[in-house]
């Protein structure tokens, strides 16, 4: 029986009248990639910001590892290792791409050389070794969601929450961020995704929770998702509906 | 990185070494002031240039610095080195406690925010009467002494004191540059919320960013009270002063060790010997060619002279490479 | 007694919110602070000065005339200054205009000496309305109206005008802005014109109640920054507020403590606000 690493509890967050989360609960287990989907406005990236510290829910809990982190600050819960990366990619403009990874590994690192250590492991696993002394505001694109990950990685975290590392590549880096999703995975780092390049994140997901609104609307496995008719008339449209028959077809 | 220790290094052999060669006394002067100055800006640079919280009102713990060791000698004649520690400590109780509420403010928020409270120190000191109010105070002349830090046959001691200072600056901002302590105020410069989900207390770190500068500079500001010999509120807690901290600074290169080096070596000679030729005649002549030129800089080299410098250098290692 | 305090601090107010509506035009739109800002004010007050010392004209036949060689002044600064710095990385922008006001200033002194001078007569000069116990200087009086007046008009001008719109346009994003057509540099020398305008008008107005000096700018300008934050950077309506509220915590505190804790007090206020409301009364 796997254990739930991440638990929302009927979380609701509301700015002024507009409720951007209405009560949504669900649970992330040790080990699982789960994919957060749903429209824009949906309010996906408002429930990161709750989880991550960034905003304070009206009601509800978050539980990380049995501890509960509602409203705890951002930085206490990356200690704990919950961490996340930015839709709109924040990379330390001014700095290096070493310099940027680095700043993460000190975290959990009793030194400087240790920390260089972490650092250098991280650029290498996450092929930015290469780029290293860039300036990281210089990057494209691509490997500057790449580079999101790889710092956030060198804080040496026990669950990552990706918000749309996808979105805006092309097909062979979606194809690179897919790999590097299923080696972090297989490192055993549970994670947490944010998509809307759904070819992408449906075949890695084991599981994939659909809000919508504000409301979760759905929850279960890829192949249930793509056949749940609420879930395709909210979201996903007759398009991506045939498209998936097409896809199943094939298989 | 060696490459940049080495150029360090040639840089204080020549500071300290150059006095004893110009014998002159002016040129003596300037190189205290220039190190005094080059000392403010790398502590300045520590709260502004690494974690990028702008700061209009580090005059406020120069002043301090200059006012504690000051009054405790005029009542009580205390040593102004214990009045250098002492300020110090002060300043970054006081720095701690206003960081607290300016904190809260981000960007020109913040930046008005410290000038405001410099301004209301200086305030307060102008109308406190233990203090001697706005006429200041005058420290009382003793016998040279290196235990009073008076000194008045010749300004050698000023300029070693001065120059320990410099170097103590320097050493701080080195080794917050080169450690976890840098790479977390560039990361809370670079984007608050990247730094935080990066696992750092940014609050935190701001705060001692903050009292490190605070400290360093109200030592200096302790120097420059027994160099010149008289204190007024105008004179340490202005906005002149703070202003000339910055602009130096940015002038040589904003976040870099060798900028307030750079700034302090362009604009404080600039500024006193524009000062001796022209500022005799109290028509503002100084001032203006001093303002003239410094418009003009910031015209022509906008990304400080440090980044002059930089540049030619990327220039120079980019033509390495293609002929390679 | 409160209530000719309260008359005092609005009236001063008034005037520094046109400064700080001056100042604010700029700061939000260009993200640039001018630290010349006082320094433009005081040229205006010259300019009134000289006006009425050499061609006996009253300062308020003088305002279109202070009023346009403040706006030129402002046009100038753009083209030969501001312009070169605007895309400077770091507080090089600043680091211009801080050795403009030095300029500015000390070429106030060469030309015409630190020492204080009056200007004289104005139709208005010593006059002043009895209201049941309060009494109002008419000068104070025609300062507050003017300030308030130019201030409707700035106000009017930015959301009324093509070239308002085309300003809030560009406070959006200069590049966006560009795309849609706007050319973006002649709206900033457009912004630093009618900032110098503001000025301009204020330090005309201020000329027949206070010295006029090298220095005469520098204390407002300062305030000019913490009125500015407290309303809102770019926010004019702010700036106006918040410059009324400046003006009354002075006169009330001036009052109550002492005419030397005015200013640390103005400060304060600052401080205190902006506890509560970490962007300005008016920011978002």
């Amino acid at each position: 029986m796997p254990r739930p690493l991440l638990e929302i509890q009927n979380v609701t967050m509301k700015f002024g009248n507009l409720v951007a989360n209405d009560d949504v609960s669900f649970s992330v287990n040790e080990g699982e990639i789960v994919s957060l989907i749903g429209p824009n406005g949906a309010g996906k990236t408002t429930l990161f910001n709750c989880i991550s510290g960034f905003y304070k829910p009206v009601s509800g809990k978050i539980i990380f590892d049995g501890k509960d982190i509602t409203g705890k600050s951002t930085h206490e819960i990356t200690l704990l290792g919950l961490t996340r990366t930015f839709q709109i990619v924040k990379p330390l403009k001014e700095m290096t791409v070493k310099e940027n990874v680095l700043t993460g590994a000190f975290l959990h690192a009793k030194n400087k050389k240790e920390a260089e250590q972490i650092a250098q492991k991280v650029l290498q696993t996450t092929h930015l070794w290469e780029k290293k002394d860039m300036l990281a505001g210089s990057l494209t694109i691509a490997d500057k969601k790449r580079l999101e990950i790889a710092r956030m990685l060198a804080t040496r975290p026990r669950m990552m929450m990706l918000d749309e590392a996808m979105a805006g590549l092309n097909r062979t880096e979606v194809k690179e961020a897919m790999e590097l999703c299923l080696m972090l995975n297989r490192d055993g780092i549970t994670l947490l995704i944010v998509e809307h390049v759904m070819e992408a994140i449906m075949p890695i997901s084991n599981r994939v929770v659909v809000l919508s609104a504000g409301k979760k609307i759905a929850e279960g496995s890829p192949e249930q998702i793509i056949n749940n008719e609420e879930v395709i008339k909210a979201y996903l449209g007759e398009r991506y509906y045939a498209k998936s028959r097409q896809a199943n077809s094939r298989i | 990185m060696a490459m940049k220790n080495r150029l360090l290094y040639v840089i204080s052999v020549v500071a300290l070494v150059l006095p004893f060669i110009f014998r002159n006394v002016n040129f003596q002067h300037i190189m205290i002031m220039l190190l005094i100055f080059a000392g403010l800006g790398e502590s300045w640079n520590i709260i502004t240039g690494f974690a990028g919280q702008t700061s209009f009102g580090h005059a406020a713990f120069f002043g301090i610095g200059a006012y504690t060791s000051t009054i405790l000698f005029y009542k009580f004649g205390i040593s102004p080195w214990v009045g250098m520690l002492l300020g110090a400590l002060f300043a970054a109780v006081v720095s701690a406690i206003v960081s607290y509420p300016c904190f809260r403010l981000k960007g020109h928020y913040f930046a008005v925010a410290t000038l405001a409270v410099a301004e209301i120190i200086k305030q307060l000191f102008v109308s406190w009467d233990y203090v001697e109010g706005a006429t200041g105070i005058s420290i009382p002349v003793k016998p040279d002494s290196f235990w009073m830090m008076q000194f008045h046959r010749s300004k050698i001691p000023y300029f070693l004191i001065a120059y320990v200072l410099f170097i103590v600056s320097v050493v701080i901002a080195v080794l917050i540059e080169r450690n976890k302590m840098g790479y977390y105020l560039k990361a809370i410069r670079e984007s608050h919320e990247a730094a935080e989900a990066l696992g750092i207390n940014t609050t935190r770190y701001k705060l001692y960013a903050m009292i490190v500068s605070s400290a360093v500079t109200a030592m200096f500001g302790t120097l420059y009270a027994q160099y010149i010999l008289y204190i007024d509120p105008f004179m340490v807690f202005g906005l002149d002063i703070s202003m000339k901290i910055v602009l130096l600074t940015v002038l040589g290169g904003l976040g870099t060790v060798y900028g307030p080096i750079i700034g302090s070596a362009i604009l404080i000679p600039l500024s006193e010997y524009t000062r001796a030729f022209l500022g005799g005649t109290g028509k503002g002549i100084d001032l203006m060619i001093y303002g003239a030129l410094i418009v003009i800089v910031a015209c022509f080299e906008p990304r400080g002279v440090f980044g002059l410098f930089q540049r030619s250098k990327k220039r120079g290692a980019q033509y390495a490479k293609t002929t390679a | 007694m409160f209530l000719q305090v309260i008359l005092t601090g609005a009236l001063i107010g008034s005037v520094y919110s046109l400064v700080a509506v001056g100042l604010t035009l700029v700061w939000g739109l260009m993200d640039i602070i001018n630290f010349a800002h006082g320094d433009m004010m005081m040229i205006s007050m010259y300019t009134v000065f000289w006006l009425y010392t050499l061609l006996k004209f009253d300062p308020f036949v003088s305002l279109p005339i202070s009023a346009g060689i403040t706006a030129l002044l402002g046009v100038l600064i753009y083209k030969f200054v501001i312009k070169r710095v605007v895309n400077a990385p770091g507080l090089m922008a600043l680091l211009a205009t801080f050795g403009l006001s030095l300029f500015i200033r000390n070429f106030a002194q060469f030309l015409w000496s630190p020492n204080y001078r009056f200007v004289g007569e104005s139709i208005l000069s010593g006059k002043r309305i009895f209201l049941a116990d309060l009494i109002i200087g008419l000068p104070q009086l025609a300062a507050a109206l003017g300030s308030i007046v130019m201030t409707f008009l700035i106000a009017l001008f930015i959301k009324k005008t093509k070239t308002g719109k085309a300003i809030q346009a560009t406070a959006q994003g200069r590049d966006i802005a560009e795309l849609m057509g706007v050319n973006t540099e002649k709206i900033y020398a457009i912004t630093f014109a009618l900032s110098g305008i503001c000025v301009g008008v204020a330090g005309t107005l201020l000329s027949g109640i206070f010295p006029v000096y090298p220095e005469a700018g520098a204390m407002y300008g300062l305030l000019a920054f913490v009125i500015v934050a407290l309303g809102g950077f770019g926010n004019i309506w702010g700036a106006f507020y918040a410059g009324i509220l400046i003006g009354l915590t002075e006169a009330l505190g001036g009052f109550y403590l002492g005419t030397q804790f005015k200013y640390a007090l103005a400060f304060l206020i600052y401080l205190l606000v902006l506890q509560f409301r970490p962007k300005g009364l008016f920011g978002w």
